[in-house]
């Protein structure tokens, strides 16, 4: 399985799945983070985590626990 | 009427919300929660109130600020939205949007920041995006202060018509199973909000089930659809929805918003530098240090000086004192006026010039969008305790000061984070207790060079360790937030939001810890100048405060100060951590405080060397001094959080100053080691347990395991 977290900058990927559950999925969900959503990985934190990515048309910082719930195509 | 402004943060809400009621609001907080409500009257509309709702994403079960707004629409049922949306960011602002109109409340949408969608070359079809929502779109520009009012007064006229039902914007097989819904509760509510509950119910929404009285058999039926939907899409019904509603706003996009193709913009390129892997660190703490260097060290000291020196220690000093002798008041009264209110007061207000600065600065660097980089750039390190980079920012600050640190804390959104900031950030010494660090190592350790950066060293310390062990307890354990942050475009920064975002933040402080200030500098002076008799006395030594300082005096025995002297240095300092110094100086019968070499032997008599450290650890780890303690209340929302801020600090230090005064005698001046040590061992033993021990189901490891099984 793929997930967001292994991605490294520069990368455009698609979203398959979001694992886990309750207000973390929901919040990720929330920001636009959806099925078929495509991702561009912007770049990692200076001190490695977490990483920014664009989502549509916007910026978004996220963790890379968190990231390791997006499963990609 | 009431009408609500709804919208995701950074959209431009304060502005709007400033530009529809110019100076007449009330700012407070939403019953029993942190999270500030504002209301005001709308600008030549009398009877029409504005209330400012949270900025949010979503009107999901799961954050504070969600729930305050949704049970707020639900419950209290405006007349009217007007939901700000931000042009140059459609498709998630929109996602709001969607869930708004099913309140079936009359909506009206303001399509903020036209301005800049115009600059870039993109085209939004107004009337078209209008018909699709089902709600009629106002163009707004709330920085430039334009369409605000056509927006507010076609939400009025509104109100007053008939609402449209929300359209049907999900897939067919979902809208069937909204529609049988629909129809198996529709007796329990009101035909417009209807469609509200009914996707409620299809997403499972806990908040929402508990709070609806149905049947069991009822609810049974309801699972069972919601159920099948779920098989079908082989998705939970939540993550259903969210996915259609932004299926559905892609798709209305699609015709109505024509983006000129993206190129690199100016906010990308700042980006590209500012968060750069190997820049970013430099260019952060050299904007940090600007920032401190301006507002602490440099023109903050100087105006603040002035304000303490010559604007209440001069001319207004001067001035009440020659007003009072005019009109002829008697002795007690000038001294409770001049030294006890104005003296008091006077040295908190002194702080407001600095303050407002330093928000000025700190307003800057947030309306521009370099503070949610900081965050990103430190969240990493202070993750680990517990915090999240956003407290970054308040810690920093309070080593200047920390009242302005813990007004700071109001950027951090996650309730806990901000109440573990709220409590920790004090550690770090301000500018006050580094007059108390310095006078004790000029007396007791002359020459030492590394006990003053040891104790900024001991407060971060104090803070990562507090975080640890608080975040093991039971107040702060639950779910990590989600740290899925939006990282706004770089902004230049308006003029109008900064002095707004600034006076908002320095308000508060001038206003309510004021009060508390007033009263609590007005108790210590009566207490410091009065005897038993009720006479004033010239000695401090006959006060009612030396007796009440002879009282508690047995509190501070294990610490190695237990006179009644240190006691009341102690009590004083609370007041104003630098009155430590002052009444140190009185007590031991220095007249003239700049007379170094009095005061330090005067002092040097009080201590020993490990009973004066013990003195420095306690003042600086135990509650801050009243005007921080004024500003935690107020940012705590609530006595009991207040209490336990306080209580932990107090803990805290007394059990640094107890382990230090009772170890140090028997390693420095060969006390024999006893009951004390013995107990001060304990504590320590205690606190590295409390470190080293696993969290008790530990969430970090939840989340991690549910990602691995699915």
């Amino acid at each position: 399985m793929k997930t967001l977290k292994e991605i490294q900058p520069g990368a455009t990927v698609s979203v398959a799945k979001i694992h886990g559950g309750g207000a973390l999925k929901r919040r990720i969900m929330d920001m636009g983070i959806t099925k078929g959503t495509e991702l561009f990985v912007r770049k990692i934190a200076p001190l490695g985590d977490p990483i920014e990515i664009q989502v549509r048309g916007y910026e978004l910082s996220i963790r890379k626990v968190e990231a390791e719930n997006i499963e990609l195509i | 009427m009431k009408i609500a402004l709804v919208g995701n943060p950074n959209c431009g809400k304060t502005t709007m919300f400033n530009d529809l009621t110019g100076s007449s609001q009330y700012v407070g907080n939403w019953p029993g929660v942190t999270v500030e409500k504002k209301e005001g009257r709308l600008k030549g509309h009398k009877d029409v109130i504005i209330t400012d709702l949270p900025g949010i994403y979503s009107l999901s079960p799961y954050t504070l600020e969600e729930v305050v707004s949704r049970n707020y629409l639900i419950h209290e049922r405006p007349d009217a939205i007007i939901n700000l949306v931000d042009g140059t960011n459609l498709e998630r602002n929109l996602y709001l949007t969607t869930q708004v109109v099913e309140l079936g409340i009359p909506t009206v949408i303001a399509l903020n920041m036209i301005d800049v969608v115009k600059k870039s070359g993109d085209k939004i079809n107004v009337k078209k995006l209008a018909d699709e929502l089902g709600c009629p779109v106002i163009e707004t520009s709330a920085v430039k202060g334009t369409g605000s009012m056509a927006a507010a007064e076609k939400a009025i006229d509104l109100a007053a018509e008939t609402v449209n039902p929300a359209k049907q914007i999900f897939s067919k097989e979902v809208e069937v199973s909204i529609a049988s819904i629909s129809s198996l509760v529709k007796e329990h509510f009101e035909p417009e909000r209807l469609r509200w509950y009914a996707v409620k119910f299809f997403e499972r929404d806990e908040k929402v089930l508990a709070g609806a009285i149905l049947s069991e058999e009822l609810r049974a039926k309801l699972d069972t659809i919601v159920s099948q939907a779920e098989k079908n899409f082989e998705d939970d019904s939540e993550s259903i929805i969210t996915n259609e509603r932004y299926d559905y706003i892609a798709s209305i996009l699609e015709d109505t918003l024509h983006k000129k193709g993206r190129k690199l913009t100016a906010s990308d390129k700042i980006d590209r530098i500012v968060t750069n892997r190997f820049l970013s660190l430099p260019i952060f703490a050299g904007i940090i240090w600007l920032v401190y260097y301006i507002s602490v060290t440099t023109l903050g000291t100087i105006v603040t000086d002035w304000t303490n020196d010559t604007l209440f220690g001069g001319w207004i000093t001067e001035g009440a004192n020659h007003f009072l002798k005019v009109i002829g008041t008697a002795d007690w009264l000038n001294g409770l006026i001049v030294d006890g209110i104005i003296g008091g007061v006077g040295t908190v207000l002194g702080f407001v010039p600095q303050m407002l600065i330093l928000f000025f600065f700190l307003s800057i660097l947030e309306d521009s969008g370099y503070m949610a980089r900081v965050a990103f750039i430190m969240d990493r390190i202070f993750r680990r305790f517990g915090l999240s980079g956003k407290s970054f920012i308040p810690i920093l600050i309070s080593s200047g000061c920390g009242v302005p640190g813990i007004m700071a804390t109001r950027t951090i959104e996650n309730e806990k984070d901000r109440k573990m900031t709220i409590m920790l950030t004090t550690f770090i010494p301000c500018g006050a207790k580094l007059t108390i660090i310095t006078m004790i190592v000029t007396t007791f350790f002359p020459g030492s060079t590394w006990i003053a950066p040891a104790m900024y060293f001991l407060g971060l310390t104090m803070i990562a360790v507090s975080g640890i062990i608080l975040k093991k307890t039971r107040l702060f354990a639950g779910d990590p937030a989600p740290f899925v942050m939006e990282l706004p475009s770089y902004r230049l920064p308006s003029p109008k939001g900064v002095v707004i975002h600034m006076w908002e933040r320095g308000k508060h402080f001038i206003f309510k810890a004021g009060t508390i200030i007033f009263i609590a500098c007005g108790l210590i002076w009566f207490l410091s100048s009065f005897g038993w008799n009720m006479r004033m006395v010239d000695d401090i030594d006959q006060s009612i405060l030396a007796t009440l300082g002879q009282l508690i005096s047995w509190f501070f025995a294990p610490l190695g100060f237990g006179t009644w002297k240190g006691a009341v240095a102690t009590i004083s300092a609370l007041v104003a951590k630098e009155n430590a110094i002052g009444t140190l100086a009185v007590l031991s019968g220095v007249s003239d405080e700049s007379n170094t070499q009095a005061l330090i032997a005067g002092v040097g008599s009080m201590f020993t060397g490990v009973s004066a450290l013990s003195f420095m650890l306690f003042n600086l780890f135990n509650p801050p001094c009243f005007a921080a303690i004024g500003a935690t209340s107020r940012e705590m929302g609530g006595i009991k959080w207040t209490f336990i801020a306080l209580g932990y600090q107090t803990l805290l230090g007394y059990s640094i100053a107890f382990v230090t005064y009772q170890l140090g005698s028997v390693f420095f001046l060969g006390k024999s080691f006893g009951f004390g040590s013995i107990l001060a061992l304990i504590i320590v033993a205690f606190v590295l347990y409390m470190l080293l021990r696993p969290a008790p189901r530990s969430t970090d490891i939840k989340l991690r395991s549910t990602g691995a099984h699915a």
